[in-house]
């Protein structure tokens, strides 16, 4: 080809189709919005129930993660997740699909390699530099507290 | 590299394209010789299914062909997977001289080319080319866990649940393996798994332009050009490319990334990929139209995106390549 590297990636970039972006935001917008709306739901109707509202802060999430978990192995989160985008990403659901789906597929490698492995392939840097990070923000917290 | 005419050109006496699910939806449908709604094919595990598919093209080529696994002189197969492992499992029972490669998108085409040149030579007298590819072990390997809950963008091509075999023979009706062009490879810098069309483009421009410059022929010399799986974003690209160095394939052009599928009804971004692709869409479609008469002279050319999961993580850019076979109803002449 009579063009150089930087020329040829340019025209490629140019005649990509885009990402239909608008599209993608409302729906994860309507999608992120309709499971935190549930969510809340689901708070309130713990506390209905007469559940202590402690108990209930845990129990909520517990809940998201477990119907997450439910629908990734049911097959269905994916399917969601294909127009649902960030909306089911950003929110626990996401973090709950992403340690399920992995456990699904390896478990052809057995228990120990397979499940047990390679569960966290996805999860695993979100766990590391969220752990890192809160430790960051403790001591910079302590400082803040000693110093000031 | 240049253009090896095959004098003895080999006769493809047998073929055969198994599919999976949404390949037998597709627009070729009636073009495969058989297919699996639940693409395990009777298998536990996803790498099991695909040697399996693998393992059934052959033999019903093999049945077609009217031979026993017994007469072949060699077998040359490739697949996507680590090892190569969805051909070595399928050829195992066969007992037959094995040789396991690896081409990406384009083994197919790399298996025909070897396999039509030892046959050729004389080194044997019968030989099969096998490729598959499945989009569940692909996926597993190159990208997201199947369940994963991504998107994906507007360029990116789907892992065809396909696998396709050619019984290669010195003697037979035709069509015949005239001519072949290994390709060299070509990485003009593309760094996105996602947009492998644009990462492939060149090697199948380099190839294609060394053929005509070579030959004197032009593109309209054929009945058709096909690619193998360059998809939409690579189709643009090699037909812009083309029309600039002179070439107008735009009557005769197609890509088998963009035959397998329906892209307006089947959802499936930029097209299909895969070694199974182009060799379902050859060993099923395009035989068929040469049985049916409707073809009679045409250039295949399958293009491999040659990356790896670990070579992509290190930021290193995809080198691409793309081999040519001419495929013709008549033995000799231009």
């Amino acid at each position: 080809m009579n063009v150089d590297k930087q020329t040829y990636k340019k025209y490629v970039a140019s005649r990509a189709p885009a990402s239909p972006l608008v599209k993608d935001m409302f729906l994860a917008f309507v999608t992120g919005g309709a499971i935190c709306a549930f969510a809340e739901g689901l708070y309130n109707f713990y506390l209905f129930i007469k559940i202590e509202e402690e108990t209930v802060r845990t129990l909520v999430p517990v809940t998201i993660v477990f119907l997450a978990s439910l629908s990734t192995g049911l097959g269905v989160f994916d399917s969601l997740a294909k127009f649902a985008g960030a909306g089911t990403l950003v929110p626990i659901t996401g973090f709950s699909n992403a340690v399920i789906s992995p456990a699904l597929d390896d478990k052809s490698e057995g228990l120990v390699m397979g499940v047990g492995a390679k569960m966290f392939t996805i999860s695993g840097p979100v766990i590391v530099y969220g752990v890192i990070s809160s430790v960051i923000y403790g001591v910079i917290y302590w400082l803040m507290g000693v110093l000031l | 590299m240049s253009v090896i005419r095959l004098e003895n050109a080999p006769s493809i006496i047998g073929y055969a394209a198994v599919v999976g699910r949404r390949e037998s939806e597709g627009p070729l449908s009636d073009d495969f010789d058989m297919h699996d709604s639940k693409e395990k094919f009777g298998m536990d595990t996803w790498e099991k299914a695909e040697s399996e598919m693998q393992r059934v093209a052959l033999n019903l080529a093999l049945a077609k062909a009217k031979l026993t696994g017994k007469e072949l002189g060699a077998i040359f197969a490739g697949d996507l997977m680590n090892q190569c492992i969805g051909s070595s499992y399928a050829a195992e029972c066969s007992h037959r001289p094995f040789f396991g490669l690896y081409g990406a998108c384009s083994t197919f085409a790399e298996g025909s080319v070897l396999g039509s040149l030892l046959v050729e030579r004389g080194v044997f007298a019968k030989c099969a080319v096998l490729a598959s590819s499945h989009f569940c072990t692909a996926e597993r390997q190159f990208r997201y866990p199947l369940e994963y809950g991504g998107q994906r963008t507007p360029t990116s091509q789907r892992t065809a649940t396909a696998a396709g075999a050619f019984i290669l023979s010195a003697e037979g009706e035709g069509p015949y393996v005239r001519e072949v062009l290994p390709g060299t490879i070509v990485d003009m810098g593309i760094t996105d798994i996602n947009n492998m069309g644009a990462a492939m483009a060149p090697a199948a421009y380099d190839t294609l332009t060394k053929y005509f410059e070579e030959t004197g022929k032009k593109p309209e010399d054929f009945d058709l050009i096909v690619t193998g799986d360059l998809g939409k974003e690579g189709h643009g690209i090699i037909c812009d490319f083309m029309k600039n160095a002179g070439y107008d394939m735009s009557r005769v052009y197609n890509d088998c990334g963009l035959m397998l599928y329906s892209t307006q009804t089947q959802d499936m971004h930029a097209g299909g990929s895969g070694c199974g692709c182009s060799a379902a869409v050859m060993a099923g479609h395009i035989m068929k139209r040469f049985e049916k008469g409707s073809l009679r002279d045409m250039l295949y050319i399958a293009t491999g995106a040659l990356m790896s999961p670990a070579s992509l993580q290190q930021g290193r850019s995809i080198p691409g390549i793309a081999h040519l076979v001419r495929i013709s109803a008549e033995r000799s002449g231009e």
